[in-house]
């Protein structure tokens, strides 16, 4: 699908694998991390590595957000009972990240580091090639001292061998100069040959040949996984923080890992009063903004999309999830809607639509019960069959529903509903 | 003529698909038809997972037609030279290769990429390479495109009925470009209702890293003369627009140009969400949607404030340039017709079998195209009509030559070889000529007169693979295989057989080179040092020599003579030789009157399990 983040933890548990081969012999990384978790304790963590009752520990939240410290989220230098009180106090706790509020799950332990110097180290891909950036300012005001940060350009044909890290390098003292550079270059081929798209150290520090990564932040590019799963082993591609996956949008997303084509649902507001269900990647984003900018941003149940030509079959399961949905909460004044799509160039949309109405003669009783109002919009192959067999469906169901092709504007049939959303602005 | 930089695709453009796509295929040939092409825009296609080389049948307009299909991209480029179209429908695992392939060949320009998913490292690599080879890509993650009035990539487009209301069929005089696939058509449609239509539309494709950028198809625009003005649907996400509105402000985009950059719902999502586009997430706020459309309004490209209205947008920019007389009125073009809307089920259905040798429908019946009436009266012989129903043509005179010669050598080759003797064993049972002859050629194979496709495989291999005739001899050996056409029961170097010496004495008279011959017979003076019967024997001898005479008619590729060899071609020469002779030993039988045969019990060894192993089988048991 894209770059997606992954947990602190898998990035410095796969790294640990590979660093030795990768340096060719110049550094390790012991990759002393364990994940605590409503399932896994600390205490079970401390049967199978002596080290979280003998070192003194650092403990955060890896659920891919940052600034955990500003977010008094962070225990540094604490024995095993701090860390383990601290756990029990925070595990399953809700917080506010940003704008986001979300439940704390997922805890990061690792030996605590004390550092003289805090390095930062950052690879990110662009078109043509990935940038290396490297400061020996780094640290949580990295963003403030951007401006020490030096940047090189490896072009994306290049080897790393063959590109001079000197520029970047000129913080460093002469007699260090080589072991970064090392460094570097290993980390790098980690970078690139496991597929990321970005990876940023930051702090780091490294003591006679072995790497101390403090914070870590990598987006894993998951198309990869063909080639990588050996090497990535068991990743795991969280949600976002605050997005924890509702069961609805978890079975959609297994039905799209097993089907050839696209389908795609978030809940964005179970309270809504506008849903919608949308044929195209691009045509379901214009339908969203659609909606946005007539003002009903706050009313917009769902995000999603099916595309690709899904069979009748997938096609029912994804408007029996949608309506299941939509039907569990009364609202007053009831709800719209919108199942729309451009001109499809190969998906049939008589076949889509049987679907569809499979799904509609389910939940008709449910659909009148709540007041729901259905909009249609689409054109492609066998339009005109589908548009005639959902119209012929409305009426035999007796659903209030109004059909349109092609000859109307794509996104008209937005400003339709919302015009019948009852108590509409 | 060549074609200016800026297109890629015009009425003459062919493309070789990738990947076994009827419908995809039959979709560019309808709509190539539309438009009036005059031969189809699928040059050929690949197949390469099937393996299966051949014909795909479709139609184009009324017309049956049968499009050449390959197994390697290789053989398909090299054999269509003049299609520098390569729709790439491989599978995102092996896109990545098919595209590298495709982009190192000097012939092609385009490599259209279909499949979703591909990692986008490799994405940046194809990148790398088709800027330097000076090169086009378009996806991947799309479904492409169409241009030109008469050239579609795949699916684009959609169903004729689409087609044929946005009018796609004939140039209007707008450039459209999208990231979205899925919007192609749809726009299309609301540029044909509000203009006088898309003159070409790409679709980029949703990644975050595109094979060629929204810009880059906008140059291409600002450079055609036949656009007067372009239409762009960016995305929330990555820095593309901005390049847009670069290439405004420094004047290298002069012509109207309206845009919408979707995606401005996401200010109202409450923590990411990733659309179905990969390339679709904004970080930061210069990559948001509302970000995008302001700046390019601000440079001064026509933005609607919702996408709502972008329809009266295209509108007005398109009646001004009327106004302005930029625009002329063009006079409508009325598309050819195809008889029924294309659809695959019925398609498949329509004939279930394909014959492109003859046809007895009309008032005569042809051979290969020749009526019957001008084979007999043009005198043609019966190697001329051997050749017709095998080769699909009339070869030169010195190849029927050798085939009648060959049919006349391996007619017979006296009762006591299998075919004869199974076919007189089955006559002496009292059973029909057509019987007995059937099971006389069904002894025919690899140890009875099918050596002649071996012998021209090992031997074309060896010397292709540039082998010396010691290397080759000690390579089969290695490999424990006899080789074929080497060898004989009976004759041997002193004893030679005459058929051999025939055959031989007719190539060197009729043959200006025969390279696989001479190399057979430095093989055969390496086998008889050996052995004495290791002899170069008649049915290598007619298979190495039939190698050498379509290497001289010219007219033969090496994939080819490789396909005709591997389809048994050669051992029908032997099949149709040596049923002349059987059929003269059924025949023989029954004027003979000869009664059931019963073999002499005193030819058989009879060696059954002894008493006492009987004995020990049964106590055992």
């Amino acid at each position: 699908m894209a770059q997606r983040g992954i947990r602190e933890y898998d990035a410095k548990r796969i790294l640990a694998k590979h660093m030795r081969r990768l340096s060719k012999g110049t550094f390790k990384y012991r990759g002393r991390v364990v994940l605590v978790t409503p399932d896994t304790s600390i205490e079970a963590a401390a049967k199978r590595k002596h080290w979280v009752k003998t070192e003194k520990l650092t403990v955060k939240p890896d659920q891919l957000f940052g600034k955990r410290g500003k977010h008094g989220l962070l225990l540094v230098n604490a024995t095993y009972d701090e860390a383990k009180s601290w756990l029990e106090e925070k595990m399953n706790s809700i917080v506010e990240v940003g704008k986001v509020h979300g439940k704390l799950t997922h805890f990061l332990v690792q030996p605590y580091v004390e550092l003289d110097k805090e390095y930062y180290l950052a690879f990110a891909g662009h078109q043509d090639g990935d940038y290396i950036h490297f400061s020996a300012e780094g640290g949580v005001d990295i963003e403030a001292n951007w401006d020490m940060v030096t940047t090189v350009n490896v072009p994306i044909d290049a080897k790393i061998e063959d590109v001079d890290l000197t520029p970047i390098l000129d913080s460093v003292s002469n007699d260090e100069m080589d072991a970064f550079r090392d460094l570097i270059t290993a980390l790098f081929r980690f970078y690139r040959k496991l597929q990321f798209g970005f990876l940023e150290f930051n702090p780091f520090t490294h003591k006679n040949g072995e790497f101390f990564p403090v914070d870590t932040v990598a987006r894993l590019d998951d198309t990869a996984h063909f080639l990588c799963h050996e090497d990535w082993k068991d990743v795991e591609f969280p949600a976002p923080f605050g997005r924890e996956l509702r069961p609805e949008e978890q079975y959609i997303e297994e039905l799209d890992e097993k089907s050839g084509s696209s389908l795609k649902l978030t809940v964005l507001n179970p309270k809504g009063r506008v849903w919608t269900m949308v044929a195209g990647g691009g045509a379901s984003v214009i339908y969203a903004d659609t909606v946005v900018d007539l003002g009903f941003g706050d009313e917009l149940a769902t995000y999603g999309e099916y595309s690709g030509n899904p069979t009748t079959e997938e096609t029912y399961d994804y408007a029996k999830t949608l309506l299941d949905l939509m039907t569990r909460e009364k609202v007053e004044g009831g709800k719209v809607l919108i199942i729309g799509g451009g001109i499809a160039n190969f998906t049939d949309v008589a076949m889509t639509f049987d679907g569809i109405i499979q799904a509609l003669d389910d939940y008709a009783e449910q659909i009148k019960k709540h007041d729901i109002k259905i909009f249609i919009r689409r054109g492609g192959p066998n339009y005109k069959a589908g548009l005639a067999k959902i119209r012929e469906a409305g009426k035999r169901l007796d659903l209030d529903m109004e059909v349109h092709g092609p000859d109307m504007h794509m996104t008209k049939v937005v400003s339709i509903a919302l015009k019948n959303l009852e108590g509409g602005r | 003529m060549v074609k200016p930089d800026y297109v890629l695709f015009d009425k003459d453009t062919t493309a070789i698909i990738f990947g076994n796509q009827q419908a995809a295929v039959q979709r560019m040939l309808h709509f190539g038809y539309l438009a009036g092409r005059e031969k189809p825009s699928v040059a050929a296609i690949v197949n390469p997972s099937g393996g299966r080389k051949g014909l795909m049948k479709v139609f184009y307009g009324k017309d049956e037609i049968l499009l050449p299909m390959y197994n390697k991209l290789g053989t398909a480029v090299k054999n269509h030279p003049d299609a520098d179209v390569v729709i790439n429908f491989a599978s995102f695992r092996s896109a990545y290769d098919v595209s590298v392939e495709a982009l190192n060949y000097p012939t092609i320009k385009t490599v259209a990429i279909i499949a979703e998913g591909i990692p986008e490292r490799q994405t940046r690599q194809l990148i790398a390479l088709r800027k330097k080879l000076g090169k086009w890509i378009i996806g991947p993650a799309t479904v492409g495109g169409f241009g030109g009035g008469g050239f579609k990539i795949g699916n684009a487009g959609g169903a004729l009925s689409n087609i044929l209301m946005s009018k796609l069929y004939r140039p209007g005089s707008v450039g459209f470009v999208s990231k979205s696939g899925g919007m192609l058509n749809e726009m299309a449609n609301m540029i044909a209702r509000n203009s006088d239509g898309v003159y070409e539309g790409i679709a980029i494709g949703g990644d975050k890293y595109p094979g060629s950028t929204l810009v880059e198809h906008l140059l291409r625009y600002e450079a055609n003369p036949e656009i007067k003005m372009m239409v762009v649907l960016g995305e929330v996400g990555g820095d593309d627009e901005y390049e847009i509105v670069d290439a405004i402000k420094d004047g290298q985009l002069k012509k109207p140009l309206v845009a919408w950059v979707t995606g401005t719902c996401a200010k109202v999502f409450p923590s990411e969400v990733q659309f179905g586009h990969a390339g679709a997430m904004a970080r930061g706020e210069a990559e948001t949607a509302d970000a995008k459309n302001a700046a390019l309004k601000e440079a001064g490209a026509y933005v609607p404030n919702s996408y709502d209205d972008l329809d009266k947008h295209i509108c007005k920019v398109y009646e001004d340039l009327k106004a302005k007389g930029i625009i002329e009125e063009k006079e409508e073009v009325t598309p050819r017709e195809i008889p029924v809307d294309y659809d695959p089920r019925t398609m498949r259905r329509s004939t279930n079998i394909i014959s492109t040798i003859s046809d007895h429908r009309g008032d005569e019946l042809l051979y290969a195209g020749i009526p019957i009436s001008e084979v007999i009266r043009d005198g043609y012989s019966v190697g001329d009509v051997i050749s017709l129903l095998w080769f699909k043509k009339r070869l030169p005179k010195y190849v029927t030559e050798f085939l009648e010669l060959a049919l006349m050598i391996t007619a017979d080759h006296g009762p006591c070889v299998s075919g004869a003797h199974n076919t007189i064993v089955t006559a002496m049972a009292g059973k029909d000529l057509t019987a007995s002859v059937a099971s006389g050629v069904l002894t025919i194979g690899p140890r009875f007169g099918g050596a002649i496709d071996g012998a021209a495989k090992y031997f074309k291999d060896a010397l292709e693979r540039g082998l010396t005739p010691r290397q080759f001899v000690d390579e089969m050996k290695a490999k424990n295989i006899n080789i074929p056409g080497i060898g004989h029961r009976v004759k041997s170097v002193h004893n030679p057989d005459m058929r051999v010496n025939l055959l031989e004495e007719w190539a060197f008279a009729n043959l200006p080179k025969h390279k696989l011959l001479d190399f057979a017979l430095e093989v055969e003076k390496i086998t008889t040092a050996k052995k004495n019967n290791l002899i170069f024997n008649v049915d290598g001898c007619v298979g190495i020599v039939f190698v050498d005479i379509m290497h001289s008619t010219g007219i033969y590729t090496e994939d080819e003579i490789d396909e005709i060899i591997d389809s048994g071609t050669l051992n029908g020469i032997f099949v149709l030789g040596r049923t002349i002779g059987m059929i003269g030993h059924y025949l023989d039988q029954k004027r003979l009157h000869s009664g059931l045969y019963r073999h002499p019990w005193d030819e058989v060894l009879y060696m059954l399990p002894s008493e006492t192993e009987v004995l020990e089988y049964r106590k055992a048991k």
